[in-house]
């Protein structure tokens, strides 16, 4: 499946293409600002009127909040990383070409994906984390370990995202039109990961559904890892059973969609 | 052959197109995109590969680079089923396609190249000394920090060409390479393709709607039509298989009745006081310019060479085939 060496070289070009767009990333900065903004003040309301609601205080909502803002670009929480592309790919049969390569295509996206990650989450995600945690009452740990488990957790966290939208782009090889595809991402992103209210906060068997889905491993389970609300094994546990899943579905998708442009003809 | 390097044994590809003829209602149809195919191409040769647009050759490519299994029949490059160890394969062969390109698209040219490097695992001191060689030889020296998005489309194809080439491939699959380049940009390509095929014996099968890359490239062309072989042999002979025509058209003075042109010349279209000549190819344009000129008051001129799809176009009436329709 070629060399190895190919994937961290793809990761840095994921990189360096991201870092290119430097009024885009300054945009985005500011939209997660603002947007940060409002949720926090929405979120003070809504626990000065429900104390404890989800076992969060006030200072690991807003907490949450600036974690959720921080991650949303990195994560592609509604869509927007390299599912767009690849869906254009196979709409316009370009991704014949990439069959040319000796490369495995999932690795191939993963690493493009990966790189765009790391710099979203330094250009986009650093910026109003920092600032939510300087204006506001925060609940962030002190202990250098903790922050290491998160970082794992966001690792987990990536590939489990990475996954769900390698299965909806894949989708296009069949559907063709990826807009529905999309439309559907982003909608089921941005509820059930838990970027509108965390999904804790969710009442009853709505509640425990939405935690056991994949997209809780995106934002709900790093932000608990962070402030120490759940246990590290069964965090880990979760997030890694689904990335495992996600990404063999993925794999048998992808071969299935192989055949099928290798034999029909796309 | 001896050493034949791409052989194709009676391969067919056959495509299920299923059509909606109704409401949850549909017809299912057998296209036949290439039929019956059978030629070989020695290692070292440069082939052109024609026909017109749905003749199957785009099939052809993408069986012969694996990413198409034939439906029937035997097909080897160098040795190897290209559908069943593509990834094998891919080491060994590079692919241009005109229209589509496999560069960064937001990033520097030299990045795609440095991808390439790693991909196709270049021994370091290899990449250097084809890198370089190929920045001479296509002129991207001052392209290597533009990004890709910013070439223009002959600079791109140049750019292209090269990555496909950095990992010394034994065959290198051109399709459409100077569609859509201006003159001075054709030459560069047509030129580098040469030089490749002569210094390193690359072989080259070339797919394209310019006679004149083939006039210019190939010893050998190949035409296919309705994914059967057509013609296969020199240039020069398909012109006369397909009893080419050139067209001189010639501006008069004023309007007139039709020239009456020395046979086999003969007038097709008449247009005010312009006129069509049909003459054959082979036949030089000086003596019947002379004769025109002679008897009719003649303002401005002009040569037209045939195309390949009017070539084909008459070659298949003739052999008593369904014509083809008309090229658009």
């Amino acid at each position: 499946m070629g060399s190895w060496r190919v994937y961290p070289a793809v990761a840095a070009g994921g990189f360096r293409r991201y870092a290119t767009y430097r009024v885009a990333t300054a945009a985005g900065v500011f939209t997660n600002t603002v947007f940060g903004l409002i949720l926090v003040y929405t979120y003070l309301a809504l626990w000065e009127a429900r104390p404890g609601l989800g076992g969060y205080d006030q200072a690991q909502a807003v907490t949450y909040v600036w974690l959720g803002q921080a991650l949303f670009a990195m994560l592609a929480v509604q869509g927007g990383g390299f599912e767009v592309e690849l869906m254009e790919r196979i709409r316009t049969g370009e991704i014949a070409v990439d069959l040319y390569r000796p490369v495995d295509m999932q690795l191939w996206w993963l690493a493009n994906d990966m790189g765009r990650a790391v710099f979203q989450l330094l250009g986009r995600g650093v910026v109003p984390f920092v600032l939510g945690a300087l204006l506001f009452p925060s609940a962030l740990p002190a202990e250098a370990a903790v922050w290491a488990a998160f970082l794992l957790a966001l690792l987990l966290a990536m590939l489990v995202s990475f996954a769900i939208r390698y299965l909806f782009a894949l989708s296009a090889f069949w559907l063709l039109d990826g807009q529905g595809v999309a439309q559907a991402l982003m909608v089921t992103g941005l509820f059930c990961s838990g970027m509108t209210l965390p999904l804790n906060a969710f009442p009853g068997s709505l509640g425990e559904v939405v935690q056991a889905l994949p997209w809780a491993a995106q934002l709900q389970v790093p932000a608990d890892v962070l402030m120490g609300e759940t246990a590290l094994l069964e965090a880990y546990v979760f997030q890694a059973a689904w990335a495992v899943a996600l990404l063999a579905a993925g794999r048998l998708l992808q071969s299935a969609a192989t055949r099928r442009v290798v034999v029909q003809g796309g | 052959m001896a050493d034949a390097f791409i052989e194709l044994d009676g391969v067919e590809k056959v495509f299920e197109v299923r059509r909606k003829t109704g409401f949850l209602k549909r017809e299912r149809r057998q296209v036949r995109a290439v039929d019956a195919l059978s030629f070989t191409v020695a290692r070292g040769e440069m082939v052109g590969y024609i026909g017109p647009n749905g003749a199957g050759k785009s099939t052809t490519i993408k069986m012969l680079t694996g990413i198409l299994t034939p439906s029937a029949g035997r097909l080897r490059v160098a040795g190897i089923d290209p559908s069943r160890e593509r990834t094998r394969l891919a080491h060994r062969m590079g692919v241009v396609f005109g229209q589509r390109t496999t560069l960064w698209w937001d990033l520097p040219l030299i990045d795609s190249y440095r991808l390439m490097h790693r991909m196709y695992r270049i021994p370091d001191a290899r990449y250097r000394e084809n890198l370089q060689r190929l920045v001479e030889l296509l002129d991207l020296g001052e392209l290597l920090d533009v990004p890709v998005r910013q070439l223009s489309l002959g600079q791109r194809m140049r750019g292209d060409i090269a990555a496909a080439l950095l990992h010394d491939p034994e065959v290198l699959y051109l399709d459409e390479p100077t569609i859509g380049l201006d003159v001075i940009s054709k030459t560069k390509v047509r030129d580098f393709l040469r030089q490749l095929n002569a210094d390193r014996a690359t072989t080259v099968l070339l797919t394209t709607h310019d006679l004149q890359d083939i006039e210019q490239l190939c010893s050998r062309v190949m035409v296919i039509d309705h994914g059967r072989l057509v013609y296969d042999g020199a240039l020069a002979g398909l012109h006369e298989a397909g009893e080419s025509e050139r067209t001189l058209v010639v501006d008069l003075e004023r309007e007139l009745p039709p020239i009456e042109a020395p046979a086999p010349a003969r007038v097709v279209r008449v247009e005010g006081p312009r006129q069509w000549l049909a003459f054959p190819a082979s036949e030089s344009a000086a003596g019947l310019v002379a004769q025109v000129a002679a008897r009719y008051p003649l303002v401005d001129l002009s040569v037209r060479e045939p195309d390949i799809e009017a070539v084909i176009a008459r070659m298949y009436t003739e052999r008593g085939g369904t014509p083809v329709s008309e090229p658009s």
